[in-house]
């Protein structure tokens, strides 16, 4: 791993250089808030935003996607048949995304590519991004990944790391996608160790500033069938009204729809995130709902992500304690506190 | 209205000790700052979890739909307005009710003190005139007046329409306020720039639904855009669709929506959502002198016919 550093003087002039290479995208305001958006020529991240409202995993894996396109037409050849959407998987490079949202795509990638299925859509997007990350020396109160299985300065994941330490960058390069970007932004390679140690300190004093924890270490060994019918689940799911805001703004979360729409005699073929919060998302074509009460999909949002995926992969929870949905769900169902009563709950 | 709480306790704890209601919905202190938590008590111990203040936004009159129970309820004015129309609608039933009155001082807008803030929120706190907020490196008293919920500022309902007992002595309704300003100001606009109007006020819509779920009158079994044989509605995030939703469900609250302000207060991304429905309760006020949730013994005009109906579009 090299470790260099950029004087922010040459910031803005590096991307500007790195941009005839790749597609940028960092957090830029909208309405009041920030999100991930392509930046336009000579647009700037703001990397002074806590975190972005949204997640950045639109880059990849956009909330509307088309797959294919086809013709209604009896009168052309290719009638009915599905054909492939051409799409613009040239390099990209995510400027300014927090190291837990990084961490995010490695869960999701599970999902995404297993020894039977691998998903081309995800797959080639993903790896023609290259992640630019920001340490977060100031974490939202909300924040718990350090008990979540990443921290504010988390490195795996990302391609390269910025410290933010005064005048300068100071940037870990991880793997070599993130090589390739230092020079194609053609930023001087200068090694500063005291500005290494400067940068060790501020991990430490940022870790500590994580005051929210989770306990998760008993979720593994609880009996799955016990959890699933444990009492605290109808005190946990009254409150909530099954709207789709925990799973949108979650940068975890992977599962999609697909659609298919036609507008004369064309058609596509799409996919659009889903949310287990909705009724739809379990209908059966018999009319049948396995999961019809709010109190079901409520306990399959979080028996997902702290107990199945736990068990499915042995690998933490699918979770990486950025707190959007705690912060954005309109009745406050706390992930940490339903962490909690699972972790300790005895049948 | 910081001082309801011990009465609204006093009265739960009666309830439910003389078994007059099965629970009693509440709001019990939220883990983030400004927000509190939609939720039951069933045990007299329990009844210690309840909080009263400016964060109990959430309309709880949703939490009635098609219950079965005996419930005692905690009604501000908008929520007893659409605890009147659930009964109305037959989604609830009057006798199932122990309704505990609130009257109302309106409630804080979260989005609006967060978008003041220098930095993140880390606490917040009210007087009857104040609202404290701190954060890393700053810390600030607003009049609460100034911050609270758009629709609470115009509101003109503010004590319960309807109740069994009240936690408090009637707040004085406020009576010089301008209710539809922000509606007469997008009637005032061009075709085209209503249109691009919309079209910015949505564009950060994720339809996550938020708005719909928080709202007591969209219990339908399936809402139109879940259809899905046949399916109305798109599924993308295709502006159209996005539009047809918004503009569907505001005409299906036409004159049921109280302005409870549930949709704007739950929209993650605060959107200004209000502004579909309050035209309509306009137009209801203006075409049929009718404010929903009022009494129990008229019927909404939408729900009616009456040949002295206004019919002045018909050209």
């Amino acid at each position: 791993m090299k470790v260099i550093k950029i004087d922010k003087k040459n910031w803005a002039e590096g991307l500007e250089r790195s941009s005839r290479t790749y597609r940028l995208f960092g957090p830029l305001e909208q309405d009041g808030f920030h999100v991930f958006k392509a930046l336009g020529d000579g647009e700037l991240p703001n990397l002074d935003v806590q975190n972005t409202r949204l997640s950045p995993r639109s880059v990849v894996y956009p909330q509307s996607e088309k797959m294919f396109e086809f013709t209604l037409d009896e009168k052309q050849e290719d009638h009915h048949i599905l054909k492939e959407v051409s799409k613009d998987y040239s390099p990209r490079a995510v400027i300014g995304i927090r190291p837990c949202d990084a961490k995010a795509f490695l869960l999701v990638k599970r999902n995404f590519e297993t020894p039977e299925y691998k998903d081309p859509y995800w797959l080639k997007s993903y790896e023609a991004t290259t992640l630019v990350g920001h340490a977060c020396s100031g974490p939202c109160s909300t924040c718990f990944c350090t008990t979540a299985g990443c921290g504010p300065f988390y490195e795996e994941g990302l391609d390269i790391l910025l410290v933010d330490v005064e005048n300068y960058f100071l940037a870990k390069i991880l793997t070599e996608k993130g090589e390739r970007f230092i020079v194609a932004a053609g930023w001087e390679i200068e090694i500063d160790l005291p500005l290494i140690d400067q940068a060790d300190t501020m991990k430490a004093a940022a870790e500590a500033k994580i005051t929210t924890r989770v306990s998760t270490d008993r979720l593994r060994d609880k009996n799955t069938t016990d959890l699933f019918e444990a009492s605290f689940w109808e005190d946990v799911a009254f409150s909530c009204i099954n709207c789709g805001t925990c799973t949108y703004v979650c940068p975890t979360c992977w599962c999609f729809d697909i659609q298919d729409e036609t507008y004369g005699l064309s058609g596509i073929r799409m996919r659009n995130w889903d949310s287990c919060m909705y009724s739809l998302f379990t209908l059966h074509g018999s009319g049948h709902n396995p999961r019809d009460a709010k109190v079901q999909r409520v306990r399959q949002r979080f028996m997902h992500k702290l107990k199945y995926y736990v068990d499915r992969y042995d690998n933490g929870i699918q979770c990486v304690g950025c707190g959007r949905c705690v912060r954005f769900c309109p009745v406050n169902i706390d992930i940490r506190r339903v962490c909690d009563l699972m972790n300790s709950f005895e049948s | 209205m910081l001082t309801y709480i011990d009465k609204i306790k006093e009265i739960s704890r009666r309830l439910l000790k003389e078994s007059k209601v099965d629970l009693v919905v509440g709001f019990r202190k939220g883990t983030v700052p400004m927000m509190n938590e939609p939720c039951f008590v069933k045990t007299v111990e329990d009844v210690d979890h309840l909080v009263w203040d400016g964060n109990c936004g959430i309309n709880l009159a949703n939490y009635l739909t098609n219950r079965k129970e005996k419930i005692g309820i905690i009604a501000k004015g908008c929520d007893s307005r659409n605890i009147v129309t659930h009964i109305i609608e037959n989604k609830i039933k009057r006798d199932q009710l122990v309704i505990i009155g609130v009257p109302c001082n309106g409630m804080i807008d979260r989005h609006k003190i967060e978008a003041m803030a220098e930095s993140e929120i880390k606490e917040v706190s009210e007087t009857e005139d104040t609202i404290q907020v701190e954060g890393d490196g700053f810390e600030k008293t607003l009049d609460r007046k100034a911050m609270l919920q758009q629709n609470c500022v115009i509101c003109v309902h503010r004590n319960p329409v309807i109740y069994d007992e009240l936690a408090a002595d009637a707040v004085k309704e406020q009576t010089e306020v301008d209710r539809y300003a922000d509606v007469r100001q997008i009637e005032a606009l061009s075709p085209q720039a209503k249109w691009d109007f919309f079209e910015n006020l949505l564009s950060t819509c994720i339809r996550c639904y938020a708005c719909r779920n928080a709202c007591p009158l969209c219990y339908c079994p399936t809402c139109f855009v879940d259809e899905s044989r046949p399916q109305w509605v798109g599924k993308s995030q295709d502006p159209i669709d996005i539009r047809t939703f918004h503009f569907l469900r505001a005409y299906h609250c036409a004159g049921r929506c109280t302005d409870c302000g549930a949709c704007e207060r739950a929209c993650p991304m605060g959107i200004k959502v209000r502004l579909f429905t309050k035209k309509l309760e306009k137009d209801c006020l203006e075409l049929f002198d009718w404010e929903a949730g009022l009494t129990l013994e008229k019927r909404p005009p939408l729900d009616t016919y009456r040949p002295d109906d206004p019919d002045g579009f018909i050209k």
